[in-house]
């Protein structure tokens, strides 16, 4: 079985698609579950502000997702471009 | 040196098999070191009920247990059938078999860990809520056993499908690859089950009167911590029953390899984050009732976005699966 060098480049391609994507998911993942925790104890101290405190987890947790979005777009030049 | 495939089956069995308990008694072990801390400091806090928190710590203890003694079940049977095929497939079925126990049972066994020790502490706190608490607890924890048994569902078919009449290039790493994706994928969501139980049993035994909130809303979030374990498995499922055509290249196995590990790690965070989101709801409801729709609204909302990047692993690994 002849391998060839562009065949193995490839095989890396895809093999890096995954493990960009598979672990750039974490971090977020984690991350925006804490913000949401510390908005839900917000909320439960100051129901009141709930419509402000909900602007503001999601403005914190769009700027966290920004990472697994740079995973996604590596993945998918990986996959498409490379 | 020249082996023979039944040697390799026989190497990759007793490896999968000791992988799967080795991997497979971490979790548990973690989680009923915790729960035992737990109850020793609630026997401290309130010696006259020192006989109820035993016997809860022991039910607790025995539920975290089962994770592992899944493991134990993969690995007798790695050890001890013996396995005929012409296939270096079954190699790495075996392999893969033992990993995706491994893996899977150590968030659950962890998870299941926090709940007994919180009813153990609530029961110390509030004897009279005994009965409820024993009950959340146990409710609490059989979710967060949950993706240990998808694991080890994955692991059964895999070793009881014959996989050897399949071409062997691709399948080697589809196979892994379900493994990975079923395995690594429960880590998660056990975990961040647990931590919802933990805070739903904390919940009830600080405000009693809030007990059915407090119990809906850990469901409903400990409900949505699984859904990338869900995920998982069913990249699992698509990777062990699709047949894929044979290759003599090395591209086509890296693609379905990496869609498992895609998968399965990428599962691992947003079952850990949603779970902190859902811990931090039910502890907030058993405090300030009132604010129950506030806090499950945006409890879902908190955990919607956090799902997202296990979206972004799922569409990953389905492209690599039917694309690449």
């Amino acid at each position: 079985m002849a391998i060839e060098g562009a065949d193995i480049v490839q095989a890396a391609a895809y093999l890096g698609a995954g493990l960009s994507m598979g672990l750039g998911a974490i971090g977020p993942g984690v991350g925006e579950g804490m913000a949401a925790a510390k908005a839900c104890e917000a909320i439960g101290k100051n129901p009141r502000e709930a419509g402000l405190l909900t602007r503001t987890m999601l403005v914190g947790q769009a700027v966290s997702e920004s990472t697994g979005i740079y995973s996604l777009v590596v993945a998918l030049l990986l996959l498409f471009v490379v | 040196m020249d082996f023979d495939i039944q040697t390799w089956i026989s190497v990759a069995a007793f490896m999968g098999g000791a992988l799967a308990m080795g991997l497979g008694a971490i979790g548990a072990a973690i989680g009923e070191g915790y729960t035992a801390a737990q109850a020793n400091a609630a026997v401290s806090r309130n010696p006259g009920i020192s006989g109820d928190i035993l016997k809860s710590m022991l039910v607790g203890q025995a539920i975290a247990e089962s994770a592992s003694i899944f493991a134990l079940v993969v690995a007798m049977i790695l050890l001890f059938t013996s396995f005929t095929s012409q296939s270096y497939v079954t190699a790495c079925v075996m392999l893969s078999s033992g990993l995706c126990m491994g893996f899977g049972a150590i968030g659950s066994g962890v998870g299941s860990g926090f709940p007994a020790g919180a009813a153990c502490m609530g029961m110390a706190r509030q004897p009279a809520m005994s009965g409820r608490l024993t009950t959340n607890m146990l409710i609490g924890s059989a979710v967060c056993q949950t993706p240990s048994i998808f694991a080890l569902v994955t692991s059964f078919i895999l070793l009881f499908t014959d996989f050897s009449a399949r071409a062997v290039s691709p399948t080697w790493a589809a196979v892994l690859g379900a493994g990975f994706a079923s395995g690594l994928g429960a880590v998660g969501s056990g975990l961040g089950g647990g931590l919802v139980a933990e805070s739903g049993c904390k919940g009830i035994a600080r405000q009693p009167l809030s007990a059915t909130p407090v119990t809906n809303v850990m469901l409903l979030g400990q409900a949505v911590t699984q859904t990338t374990a869900i995920y998982g498995l069913l990249i699992g499922f698509i990777l062990m029953f699709k047949s894929f055509p044979a290759t003599d290249s090395i591209a086509p196995p890296m693609a379905l390899l990496g869609a498992g590990l895609c998968m399965g790690i990428g599962a691992i965070g947003p079952g850990i984050g949603e779970g902190f989101t859902a811990r931090s709801a039910v502890k907030w409801i058993a405090r300030n009732e009132g604010a129950t729709a506030d806090l499950t609204r945006l409890m879902l909302v908190g955990q919607a976005v956090a799902e997202s990047t296990g979206i972004y692993s799922l569409v990953i690994a389905l492209i690599l699966i039917f694309v690449a």
